[in-house]
């Protein structure tokens, strides 16, 4: 194993900025051990494609994991190429001398199972057909991607992640590690997160999906052979998850009412400042992202529900969890609001867990856990500093 | 520095007690309870700045407002001790923390400034002006202390919440008792520490 971004970050150590991890390149481990899906499907093999940041030390207690949310990836910081316009989800935490510090931690990330970024997904060959899977992909679960991250935690030598970290979905798939694998991970980072999605959630993923499956050039999934992709359907899920990410403050103050052109038109064309900018982030996500595994991330999220196997007691579920916790959410998050957070920080200290909370004033609404908030920020870097110093201490022991 | 309450406090803790320290500033009793007796401690907190230094210092901390109320946080009897130091005085509904306290821990410790300690008397009875001391060091329009009490009062809100004081011992500034501060609690305590429970009827 290697990590790739020391390497290339020696290479074109003076292109990279200060706090960044530079250059990065993703890596694909072959996995041969077959998956038992919670859907009862089995994946004999499959590949994960992941980057690393930051060099794993001699003892492999210092790796960090990063799980990502519906639309992320791997790629959470670095740049691929120097011309990149921007860089990893998630570069304003992740960097030498940032909250979550290269300088002293493994950071891995993951392209989750179903994904369409070069892990085995939708866009995948299937061996029983010699063609893509397409609709045929196993439905996947949370816990589903936790056991598959946990065969690559093997392959990478780790026996125990000093921290896995995640907002949103990926905030899910902590709490599943704490859950599946209580052995395997030392501190759970619970962001912007909620124990199971409420009917809202819910409802907003059956709109984005109904958008999807309803688009003509859908095919019942098998827009691929047909060599279309069902464009439009795949822009309205997006520009719907948008509106959903967003608080109304901050749509209000990023936008206004302010019209393109400075006068109202009366039609139909773009003519607000944030009719282009949903149309342009719904554009955009079409490139880059596949319809199909767009249906598998949210069924995922929506039958996420650690507590439906105990009783529907969260308390309970969490109990086998040794990890410490820090859960982390936004004021002005309405799609996985600060009360979600208090649901999860309730459960933890019902059944004794060492738990932190930070509730961050945020105008941004759900998108705020990407941002470099400075009191966000200030909560993690502390988190992160104590993770680091005991590895230290351990390392001295 | 230690506060001129803690040590009293520290030696109304067993060892290895749960201990939830509601207002919990910067975490620094917890950290002193931790290291005098090792109690496996949870502070509440809702400043910022207070939450991100207490998690630097590798505390359990949760960000909330008391104001709010505390039940729905914790279940019942989850802790030996709730701490409520030098912030009762800035609760909106002290009566309903008092309750609430008590129904998560089998014992509470509070301390408070004493409204009745003599320089506030001197300043409010003879110099006709809201005190302002050490203990109480800001102006009357801006000061987060709005629910100030003296002993007597505190102890007749116990009686009539159906508290019971198990404890309670008073200092000056400088920690130091003397016979006069036990003679007469009421004029010469400048901070009062109680022990309280629930009274079983």
């Amino acid at each position: 194993m290697s990590a790739s971004t020391t390497d290339n970050a020696a290479v074109h150590g003076a292109s990279a900025q200060p706090g960044s991890v530079g250059l990065v390149e993703p890596q694909t481990a072959r996995i041969d051990t077959p998956l038992l899906l919670d859907c009862g499907r089995r994946i004999e093999s499959y590949d994960l494609v992941y980057e690393t940041y930051g060099e794993l030390n001699e003892r492999a207690d210092n790796a960090v994991l990063i799980c990502h949310a519906l639309s992320g990836d791997h790629h959470a910081a670095g740049r691929h190429r120097p011309e990149d316009r921007k860089p990893g989800w998630w570069d304003t935490a992740i960097g030498p001398g940032k909250p979550i510090d290269t300088d002293r931690f493994f950071v891995v990330c993951v392209n989750n199972l179903g994904g369409c970024k070069g892990s085995t997904g939708p866009l995948s060959e299937n061996p029983e057909t010699g063609r893509p899977y397409g609709p045929d992909f196993p439905i996947l679960t949370v816990r589903d991607w936790v056991n598959s991250q946990h065969a690559l935690m093997r392959r990478l030598g780790i026996s125990r992640w000093a921290a896995v970290t995640g907002g949103s979905l990926g905030g899910m798939q902590v709490m599943q590690w704490a859950i599946s694998y209580p052995e395997a991970i030392a501190h759970a980072v619970v962001i912007a997160a909620a124990p199971k999605l409420s009917a809202q959630n819910i409802a907003f993923n059956e709109v984005a999906r109904q958008a999807i499956i309803t688009d003509p050039d859908f095919h019942d999934g098998r827009y691929a052979e047909h060599g279309v992709i069902p464009r439009r359907g795949l822009m309205l899920a997006r520009m719907l998850g948008h509106i959903t990410y967003l608080s109304d403050d901050a749509m209000r103050a990023k936008f206004g009412r302010e019209l393109r052109s400075g006068k109202v038109q009366y039609g139909f064309d773009v003519e607000f400042q944030v009719e282009s900018y949903l149309r342009y982030q719904g554009t955009s996500f079409v490139d880059r992202f596949d319809a199909n595994t767009y249906l598998l991330m949210t069924k995922a999220l929506d039958y996420f529900d650690p507590a439906a196997e105990a009783d529907d007691d969260l308390a309970t579920a969490l109990a086998p969890a040794t990890a410490r916790f820090l859960v982390v959410s936004f004021t002005s998050d309405w799609r996985f609001s600060p009360a979600r957070s208090r649901e999860i920080v309730r459960a933890l200290l019902a059944s004794g867990k060492s738990v932190s909370y930070a509730e961050v004033e945020a105008h941004q609404g759900h998108d705020a856990f990407l941002m470099p908030i400075p009191y966000y920020h200030q909560v993690l870097r502390g988190y992160f500093d104590n993770i680091a110093r005991d590895l230290t201490e351990e390392g001295r022991a | 520095m230690n506060r001129p309450d803690w040590d009293i406090v520290t030696g109304w803790i067993r060892e290895d007690a749960r201990v939830l320290d509601l207002g919990c500033g910067d975490g620094a009793l917890l950290r002193h309870l931790i290291a005098e007796r090792s109690v496996r401690g949870v502070g509440m907190e809702v400043d910022d700045e207070r939450v991100a230094r207490g998690v630097a210092a590798d505390l359990n901390v949760i960000q909330a407002d008391l104001d709010d109320g505390i039940r729905d946080w914790f279940e019942a009897r989850s802790f030996d001790y709730v701490v409520v130091s030098q912030t009762i005085q800035a609760i909106r509904h002290p009566e309903r923390l008092l309750g609430e306290m008590l129904d998560i821990a089998s014992e509470g410790i509070v301390t408070f400034p004493n409204m009745g300690y003599w320089r506030n008397r001197w300043q409010l009875g003879v110099q006709g002006m809201m005190p302002t001391t050490k203990a109480l060091p800001n102006p009357w329009y801006n000061t987060p202390n709005i629910h100030l009490c003296t002993l007597r009062d505190f102890e007749s809100l116990c009686e009539g919440l159906g508290i019971e004081i198990l404890d309670r011992a008073v200092v000056d500034q400088n920690r130091r008792s003397s016979p006069l501060l036990r003679a007469l609690p009421n004029w010469f305590g400048e901070h009062a520490i109680y022990r309280i429970r629930k009274r079983v009827v």
